[in-house]
């Protein structure tokens, strides 16, 4: 990641979101000392970030001499080409761009039919099925990994793709998501289509779901951040380095490339790039679903 | 029109127009119709059967394995509670509920405080400001994969800006993560760096949600600004603190990411958590049994802490939950 890039694409968010302030700004703002504590934090938490890039393109034998140099002599992509040549990374990135997507699609489809129906529709167990789905949010995962590895041999879909993909198919975090959505939904636009003509299905598919977006746009955030990173259970069911998601793949470097932090780091920076600069361009709505996320509680 | 059953659905639901299909039905009909019902149940059955499948039954399953004694392989034996009976008596487990209360403890105050802190920062008007968000926040949505290399490399005790830094400075070089004192220390410091987004999100809206009103009449009182935090806005968030040292807790008591791609338990065990030792345990020594009663006794710890905690806050009216 370039930090000009990053700063770039912030400062056009910032001024966007400084719009409505704009007249105030023609008379110059008072210094604030909030600047003086901001910016070592920032940069702070930028480091990672810098150190990651610098070493990835760093000359590798620098990396291993002692004293460091801060900075590299000169920047070279024997890194990443090692990366590339050595290692099966485009793969893994295939293989979690097909994790991700499919579970992006299928709980976006999943949630908002069944967020839509335990929000509008009236049927028996209608109560008792929304409640053990929210049952299911106090339970944590470690305590599912043993059974459902087990479940997922005896299905045959371990060591595939399958076994990343099918936990990710839909999450009660996300019907319930949805389902807040559709009951802040005013009913009189439903039953307006209801009245001319159209069945539930069609209600749902022509008037209820173009009106989701923002709630969809919530949900898939949260579905790309949660398959994305993922580690725990793919490093359980996947032994097989073709299937590996890159997370998984990454983390095995770590046993199997010790010292090559110039191929380590170039790993990173293809891991971690996508999602940062997904973060950038849609800032909002990524804390929008951190602070959903957080309040669902 | 029906009236709702549930007691948490809104009042929108009940002014919707019957579900029931055809004219024959009456409006007395508490009950939903079958038709109604199919329809209701083929909205929700796809993702209901794969949420509950891989979920309660799973738990259920999980129980059952912990009273047995099984490899995968062989045929398992029923043991009754000597999974439990040995845990209790296991050494190497109370290392790791000991580590992972070590963690708990140097976390979750950590980042409740850093999150607060960060978001009265940014919580204003300033040059910049958008800048200074995105610093803090993108982080978050970096993986325990990345950020266990980055760690493992910043602090590396030879090639480690960490301790280069320290060497111009002239203070003494530090183990880091290979150092037993010091690399849970190491953990939480990159687990604040990935996290404090969050802590920081959910106080910058509650502190958003304060009304201003509020401040302004401390102020007219002649609070100064430290009076108006601790005497009105501190207080405010309460319930959001609660609520962000229980979601803390139970994600710090989980910890087994960033340690995986760190320290592998090590050194010495010393980063050895609970989460690790089940996975150990489960995945590497193939005691089924074992590790789903470790699974279990993690669960109900988890439980407690949530249930205590809402009925300490519901005693104390903080209303968080």
């Amino acid at each position: 990641m370039s930090t000009d890039l990053l700063s770039e694409v912030v400062t056009s968010s910032e001024q966007v979101a400084a719009r409505p302030i704009a007249a105030s700004r023609r008379r110059r703002r008072r210094f604030s000392w909030w600047h003086v504590v901001l910016i070592p934090i920032a940069l702070l938490f930028l480091l990672p970030f810098v150190q990651m890039l610098l070493a990835s393109l760093s000359p590798a034998k620098e990396l291993v001499t002692f004293p460091p140099p801060f900075v590299p002599s000169h920047l070279t992509l024997d890194g990443y080409s090692k990366l590339f040549t050595q290692t099966d990374v485009l793969l893994w990135l295939g293989n979690t761009v097909i994790v991700s997507a499919t579970a992006i699609v299928s709980n976006i489809v999943l949630c908002s039919l069944a967020g839509y129906g335990f929000a509008r529709l009236k049927f028996a167990g209608r109560s008792f099925g929304f409640f053990m789905i929210l049952a299911t949010i106090m339970i944590p995962t470690q305590l599912l990994m043993i059974p459902t590895y087990i479940l997922f041999s005896k299905l045959g879909l371990l060591d595939g793709l399958g076994a990343a993909i099918v936990p990710w198919l839909a999450t009660a975090f996300g019907i319930f998501l949805m389902r807040q959505f559709f009951l802040s939904l005013p009913a009189e636009l439903e039953e307006a289509g209801q009245i001319d003509g159209c069945n539930r299905w069609q209600v749902f598919f022509r008037i209820v779901l173009p009106l989701a977006r923002p709630a969809i746009a919530t949900l898939a955030i949260f579905t790309l951040l949660g398959s994305w990173n993922d580690l725990v259970w793919p490093l359980i069911a996947i032994n097989n380095d073709q299937a590996f998601t890159l997370q998984l793949g990454i983390a095995n470097f770590q046993s199997t490339r010790r010292t090559q932090w110039d191929l380590l780091m170039a790993g990173n920076v293809i891991a971690t790039l996508p999602l940062i600069l997904f973060f950038l361009v849609a800032q909002r709505q990524f804390i929008a679903t951190m602070t959903f996320s957080g309040l669902k509680g | 029109m029906q009236q709702s059953r549930s007691a948490t659905v809104t009042e929108s639901v009940t002014t919707m127009t019957d579900a029931g299909p055809g004219p024959r039905k009456k409006v007395r009909d508490r009950r939903p119709g079958w038709r109604a019902s199919l329809s209701g149940w083929g909205f929700v059955a796809p993702a209901t059967l794969i949420i509950l499948g891989l979920s309660i039954f799973p738990a259920a399953w999980a129980f059952i394995l912990s009273l047995q004694k099984w490899d995968g392989f062989s045929d398992a034996t029923f043991v009754g509670a000597d999974n439990y009976a040995k845990l209790v008596s296991d050494d190497e487990f109370w290392g790791a509920v000991s580590n992972t209360i070590g963690f708990t403890v140097l976390f979750v105050p950590a980042s409740v405080l850093l999150g607060l802190f960060l978001a009265v920062a940014l919580n204003r008007k300033i040059r910049f400001i958008g800048l200074y968000r995105t610093a803090i926040f993108v982080p978050f949505v970096v993986s325990a994969a990345s950020t266990g290399i980055l760690t493992t490399y910043l602090f590396s005790p030879q090639y480690g800006v960490v301790n280069n830094v320290l060497r111009v400075l002239g203070l003494p070089q530090q183990g880091w993560l290979e150092d037993p004192g010091q690399a849970m220390l190491v953990i939480a410091i990159m687990s604040l760096w990935g996290q404090a987004a969050f802590t920081t999100v959910i106080y910058l809206a509650a502190l958003q949600d304060i009304p201003s009103e509020l401040i302004e009449a401390a102020r007219i009182d002649g609070a100064n600004p430290w009076q108006v935090f601790w005497r009105v806005v501190w207080p405010q968030l309460a319930p959001v603190t609660v609520f962000v040292a229980i979601w803390q807790t139970i994600g710090a008591i989980q910890l087994f990411d960033l340690v995986y791609t760190t320290t592998r338990g090590g050194p010495l065990d010393a980063t050895k958590t609970i989460v690790y030792f089940l996975y150990e345990k489960a995945f590497k020594t193939l005691q089924f049994g074992y590790g789903s009663a470790a699974a279990y006794v993690l669960f109900f710890v988890t439980l407690l802490i949530t249930v205590g905690v809402v009925i300490y806050s519901r005693k104390r009216n903080l209303e968080a939950f």
